[in-house]
Formats: C-alpha cells, sequence, structure tokens
C-alpha cells in the first residue's frame, strides 16, 4: 500500500444539467481493494465509468500515475473492467472470450529492430497465459464450453479472467457480485479478495451491499447524493463514522441527539455518559452513535437508562430487541431474552459511544420507531437481507 | 400440457390442414402422377430440359439476396445508432411501400424503367445518353433496361428488402450494449469491435433476412413477368404455365414445384447447421 495510481481531482459530473456526482476528490494507492459503497444513484457507478474511460466528467481531472487522462478513450487505458452482468461474449467459448483482449493488442516486435513495427500476440502465449488465468479462476477444463453454459459463478470468474489476462493496472468492477444468490456470493467475496492479492493489482470496486465492502476492502469510499462521506479502512467506517449517512448505512445504529458537555462526556437524554471522544466545542450539539451490540442489558437499579421492551424478534444468534426511551426506539443486539413489556436497564461502554458532529443528515436516521416499516420501505429487498445477514456475523 | 385455452388452437389447426398441408400432400401426388392418372415418375424424367431455368432462377435469386444484404445490413446498422426518432420514421420508410400492392409497385417499375419511361427521359434530360453515346460511338436513343435480368434482380430487391432489414434490424438493436462496452474495454477499436462482437452477434438476423428474401425471390414470377418480359422464364414462370398458361401440364408443374422446395429446404437446413454454432437461428 504504497504508491499513488489514481487521483480523481474535483471531479463534476452532470446530466442535461442534473448534478450526478459534485466535487470527488479521491486518491488510489497502487495494489489497493477500494471500494465505492452507497445506495443507488449515489454516484459510484458514474465514478467507475469515469475512471474506465466511458464516460467524460463534466469537469475535474483523472489522473493515471500523474498523468492526465481525462480524453484517453477505454481501450488505450491499463484498465479492465468487469460489468455487472459479466457481459461475455456469447458467441465465443470460455478461452476465446479470456483470450478477447490479447488477440486485440498489438506490441512492438520483441525481436524485431527496436523500432515501430507492431506485431500481434503469437498463439502460443496466448494459449500459456488463458491457461493460467483459467488456474486462477480454478476453471480449468472449461475452455470449450459456451458462457451459456455456465452457472452465474463461473461466469463471474470468467468475466475477471478476461479482465485480468490483459494484466491490468486496476480492475473496475460494477457490482459483480449483485446478480449471484447468497451462499455463492460470500464465497466469490473471498475469491475475489484472494485474486486480487494473488495477482496483486488494483481493485476498485463498486457495490451498495455494506457487508461486501467490510469484508473485502482495504479503503471504503462511502458515496450519498453524489459526494463522499467518508473514506477510511472498513474498521475507521465502522466505528467512526463521520455522520448519521454513514454510521446507518453501515450496519445498524441507534443515532440519538446529543450535547458534548466537555471532552470525554456527552449528555443524551438529560444524563452525562463517559466517552472516549473529545475535541468538540464546549455543548456543542452532536448527534450520539451506538451500534446495537455495544449495549448492555442489566438490571434495572444499575442501568444508565431505563426503558421499555417493545418489540422482540429472534435472529438465530440473537434476538433484536427494539426498546424505548422516552419516545425515541432504540435496537439492541442481546443472546438475552427479554419479554416484550419488561422494564430493562442499559448499560454502555465508553468505548461505545461515538461521537459525530451534526450534518444534513442528523434526526433522518437511527430512531427505529418504525422497526418493521423500515424493512419494507428498502426499495431493494436484497439490501434488507444483506444487512440482516451482516448482523448475524456481528 | 393440456389446457383450455388450447382449443382455441383449434381454428388454426384446421386452416392450417387444409390450406397448407393438404396443399403439399395434392402437390405430391400431382407430381407422380401421369395425365391419365396412375403412378409414375415421367415428370421428373422429363425436368431435364428446365435445368437452365432452374439454375437461372437460384442464380437470380442469389444475386437480389446478395444485393439485399449488401444494402440492407449497412441500413439496419446505421439506423440502430440513430435515436429513437428517426429510427421510427426510418421503419415507417421502409414499411410505407409494403402497404402498395405488389403489383401496383412493380407496374410502376415498369413505367420507370420503360424505353420511354422516367428514367430514360430522366437520362436524356440531363444528358446522360448523349455522353454514353459520345464515349462509346453508339447511337442508342435510351437504355434498354426494362425486360432484362437487371430489371428482375432491381424487382426482387425493391420488393423483398424490408424482409432483410427488419430481421437484422431487430436483432442489432437488442444487442446488450454491455458486450461492446467490454469489447472496447477490452482493446478493441471500432472496426473489431463491429467485427468481432456485433456482426457475429447479428448472423441470426442475417441467416433469417437471407431467407426471407431467397425463399419468395427463387419462386416468384410476377416480377420476372413483369419486369423481365416473360422471355427469360424463371420457376415461377415455368410453374405457372403449367397450371393456367397453354403449356396445362399440372403434374409437370406439380413435380417442378415439389423439386424447388425440396432444393430451398435443403438449403435452408444446410444454412441452420452453418448457423447453428452462433445464437439459435430462428428459420422458416
Amino acid at each position: 500500500m504504497s504508491k499513488e495510481l489514481i487521483r480523481l481531482r474535483d471531479l463534476c459530473m452532470a446530466y442535461d444539467n442534473e448534478p450526478v456526482l459534485n466535487n470527488i476528490n479521491l486518491y488510489i494507492n497502487d495494489k489497493e481493494f477500494l471500494t465505492l459503497l452507497g445506495p443507488s444513484g449515489c454516484g459510484k457507478t458514474t465514478t467507475l465509468r469515469i475512471i474506465g474511460g466511458f464516460v467524460t466528467p463534466t469537469s475535474g481531472d483523472v489522473l493515471f500515475d500523474g498523468v492526465r487522462i481525462n480524453d484517453v478513450p477505454p481501450y488505450k487505458r491499463q484498465i479492465n473492467t468487469v460489468f455487472q452482468k459479466y457481459a461475455l461474449f456469447p458467441h465465443l467459448n470460455v478461452f476465446e472470450n479470456i483470450a478477447f483482449g490479447l488477440r486485440m493488442q498489438k506490441r512492438p516486435d520483441p525481436s524485431g529492430p527496436a523500432g515501430k513495427k507492431l506485431v500481434r500476440i503469437p498463439e502460443e502465449e496466448i494459449r500459456e497465459r488463458v491457461m493460467e488465468m483459467l488456474e486462477v479462476i480454478n476453471l480449468k477444463g472449461f475452455e470449450n464450453r459456451k458462457p451459456d453454459s455456465l452457472s452465474g459463478g463461473q461466469q463471474q470468474r470468467v468475466a475477471i479472467a478476461r479482465a485480468l489476462v490483459n494484466r491490468p493496472k486496476v480492475l473496475l468492477l460494477d457490482e459483480p457480485l449483485g446478480a449471484l444468490d447468497l451462499k455463492l456470493r460470500k464465497d466469490m467475496q473471498i475469491e475475489l479478495k484472494r485474486i486480487q492479492q494473488q495477482v496483486g493489482i488494483t481493485f476498485i470496486y463498486v457495490t451498495h451491499d455494506q457487508e461486501e465492502a467490510l469484508t473485502m476492502s482495504d479503503t471504503i469510499v462511502v458515496m450519498d447524493k453524489g459526494s463522499i462521506q467518508q473514506i477510511g479502512t472498513p474498521e475507521d467506517i465502522y466505528n467512526e463514522p463521520k455522520n448519521a449517512f454513514v454510521a446507518d448505512f453501515i450496519g445498524e445504529s441507534n443515532i440519538i441527539d446529543g450535547i458534548m458537555v466537555r471532552d470525554k462526556c456527552v449528555k443524551m437524554y438529560g444524563r452525562e455518559f463517559p466517552c472516549l471522544d473529545g475535541g468538540f466545542g464546549e455543548n456543542e450539539p452532536v448527534d450520539v452513535v451506538i451500534r446495537p451490540e455495544d449495549i448492555d442489558i442489566v438490571p434495572v437499579e444499575q442501568g444508565q437508562l431505563v426503558g421499555t421492551v417493545t418489540n422482540v424478534t429472534f435472529k438465530g444468534m440473537q434476538y433484536d430487541i427494539i426498546v424505548d426511551f422516552r419516545g425515541f426506539k432504540w435496537l439492541i443486539q442481546t443472546t438475552d431474552h427479554s419479554p416484550v413489556g419488561a422494564r430493562i436497564g442499559i448499560k454502555i461502554d465508553p468505548d461505545g459511544i461515538h461521537v459525530m458532529k451534526k450534518s444534513s443528515y442528523s434526526g433522518m436516521f437511527g430512531d427505529y420507531s418504525s422497526f418493521s416499516e423500515e424493512y419494507d420501505e428498502l426499495d431493494d429487498a436484497s439490501l434488507a437481507l444483506d444487512e440482516e445477514e451482516s448482523e448475524d456475523e456481528e | 400440457m393440456r389446457n383450455k385455452l388450447s382449443h382455441f388452437a383449434i381454428p388454426y389447426v384446421v386452416w392450417m390442414a387444409l390450406f397448407v398441408v393438404a396443399p403439399i400432400i395434392m402437390v405430391v401426388v400431382y407430381a407422380f402422377s401421369a395425365a391419365e392418372g396412375g403412378f409414375t415418375l415421367d415428370n421428373f424424367a422429363n425436368m431435364g430440359t428446365y435445368a437452365v431455368v432452374f439454375g437461372r432462377s437460384f442464380k437470380l435469386a442469389l444475386i437480389a439476396t446478395a444485393v439485399c444484404l449488401l444494402i440492407g445490413y449497412p441500413v439496419s446498422y446505421m439506423m440502430s445508432k440513430e435515436g429513437p426518432r428517426f429510427q421510427r420514421a426510418a421503419m415507417v420508410l421502409i414499411m410505407l411501400p409494403m402497404w402498395i400492392n405488389f403489383l401496383l409497385r412493380t407496374y410502376s417499375w415498369m413505367s420507370i424503367l420503360e424505353n420511354n419511361g422516367l428514367l430514360n427521359r430522366l437520362f436524356q434530360r440531363i444528358g446522360l445518353i448523349a455522353l454514353y453515346n459520345q464515349v462509346f460511338g453508339t447511337d442508342i436513343e435510351f437504355f434498354h433496361m426494362l425486360n432484362t435480368q437487371g430489371a428482375v434482380v432491381l424487382g426482387m430487391v425493391y420488393n423483398y428488402l424490408p424482409f432483410m432489414i427488419l430481421p437484422i434490424y431487430s436483432v442489432i438493436i437488442k444487442l446488450d450494449h454491455s458486450l461492446i462496452e467490454a469489447a472496447r474495454d477490452l482493446g478493441a477499436n471500432s472496426f473489431n469491435v463491429f467485427r468481432r462482437v456485433i456482426l457475429p452477434l447479428s448472423f441470426p438476423g442475417i441467416l433469417s433476412g437471407i431467407t426471407m428474401v431467397f425463399v419468395p425471390s427463387v419462386s416468384t414470377f410476377a416480377i420476372s413477368k413483369m419486369l423481365g418480359g416473360g422471355t427469360d422464364l424463371l420457376l415461377g414462370d415455368l410453374i405457372e404455365q403449367q397450371f393456367l398458361g397453354g403449356a396445362y401440364n399440372p403434374q409437370l408443374g406439380a413435380a417442378i414445384s415439389l423439386v424447388m422446395m425440396v432444393i430451398v429446404v435443403v438449403c435452408m437446413v444446410v444454412m441452420n447447421r452453418f448457423g447453428e454454432g452462433e445464437e439459435q437461428a430462428v428459420m422458416l
């Protein structure tokens, strides 16, 4: 994780005067696994397509190795793409699909005089490199199969091999696992990470699936409404979300209005809680994030807060319980069962409290009053599924 | 899979039986009968005399099909690249002639191609004929265009071109755009994108276009009669003569029809084989 490879500078994009990207500034290191994460319409795919050269930004620069490449067509960039629906050539078999890029290439004749003469890659070398890729993706023996006779996961891997065989410096992946079922998706996540480490190049990955992002990435870029909300490692993003949007989008969060009384002390519900955060103004209004798994249920008399259980859902590894604290409902994940209607106390360790500055997203997320409806509201059903899944793991 | 809706297919089945299957059976029966009744193979044995007609028909139909393909493919391809409004307008223009009766369309070509027709008068007006006489040292007043094989091919191309454009266009328009992006991403320039991706993937459209132009072309008789002057007999004319013309001999006519049908079917099967490697071609 060293050298900077790609830089996006003040990137703006608008379709029909409708802004899609606002001032994107981002650098991507060599050999990094970077994920652009956000809900649909947040601009992540547009960002990827700009890097790939399929779209020209309205303003701003794309730098590759320090050189501006805004106007370089896709086929002249050292970047290859794995498309959302694989886009394998249906008329070619697996071998020819993977070999496609190599057959398109011309390079200076290595044996001839150091001149201009460009030659095609010799057939033996193509064969060798395709076979090598088939080994990387574990599909040896499939070279004569047509794409439509392969399973979704196999097609996916062929699409990756087809891109990687050209030895690009960067591989762009546009929701490549979106069409796979859950089990396969999990396998492919691990597989992708393994491939990335094996070939040692930069992966730029687009997804709306926070679990995918957390599992694979070195760096996550959270986007919403055409702007970058936060850049950081998966741990940073999860533990130190910058605003209510990030806190809500990544995992489950209770987001409570608070006042930063002083460093390491935040006031919620009129009560002071010790925390680890500092650097805010005195008595500054803040958003406080508390993850559902960081809350301990204790007897009422020992509780920092006392509330009433209004809903219990059994999730296998834990119960999701909704607790009403003076009208504001929290989600708590616990292995102990508490019946609906019970009065319970809760205790939060200082490191379970995360304080964020107020933002335009304040007050929009983090209340579980509409817990059951929230799942119905999600326009993307798979997103809801993923979130449930990730809870199981946490 | 029987359900109640299948009853709605009965009229169609009856229709097919009456007007498709029964006539074919009749053709076969006639082809193997003598004029006075009884089984015979004479109808086929006598057919050698007409080998020239077979040859001419297939040659003209092949030329017409090739011309349709050469015009139709680029037209379809360019249409697919334009905006939706252009595409709709172009589609209407392509379909428009088909709303006019086939015979009327062909008649109008007669008056266009005639010795004193529209084209020749235009050529006279712009001095093309004078120029021709000067260059070649001839002394003609008009180009002889009507009643030539060229006119017949023109008639076929004009009448059947939409049948080439439509299937090709509908295949190209449905091409997954991400395939083109993928090819560009993998280093293909515009030419290679076309040659390696678009062209092979439009093969099913090309195959059905060829079928839909070749089959009616090879059996046409109205076009050759009107634009060819009936001098260079085509298969369609020959068959017509056996049933309606002076050479009344329905048994021979049936035999010729049968042979032509078999040849066409064999051609189609071979083409289908050829196209099998590509996506499944919808034929016939």
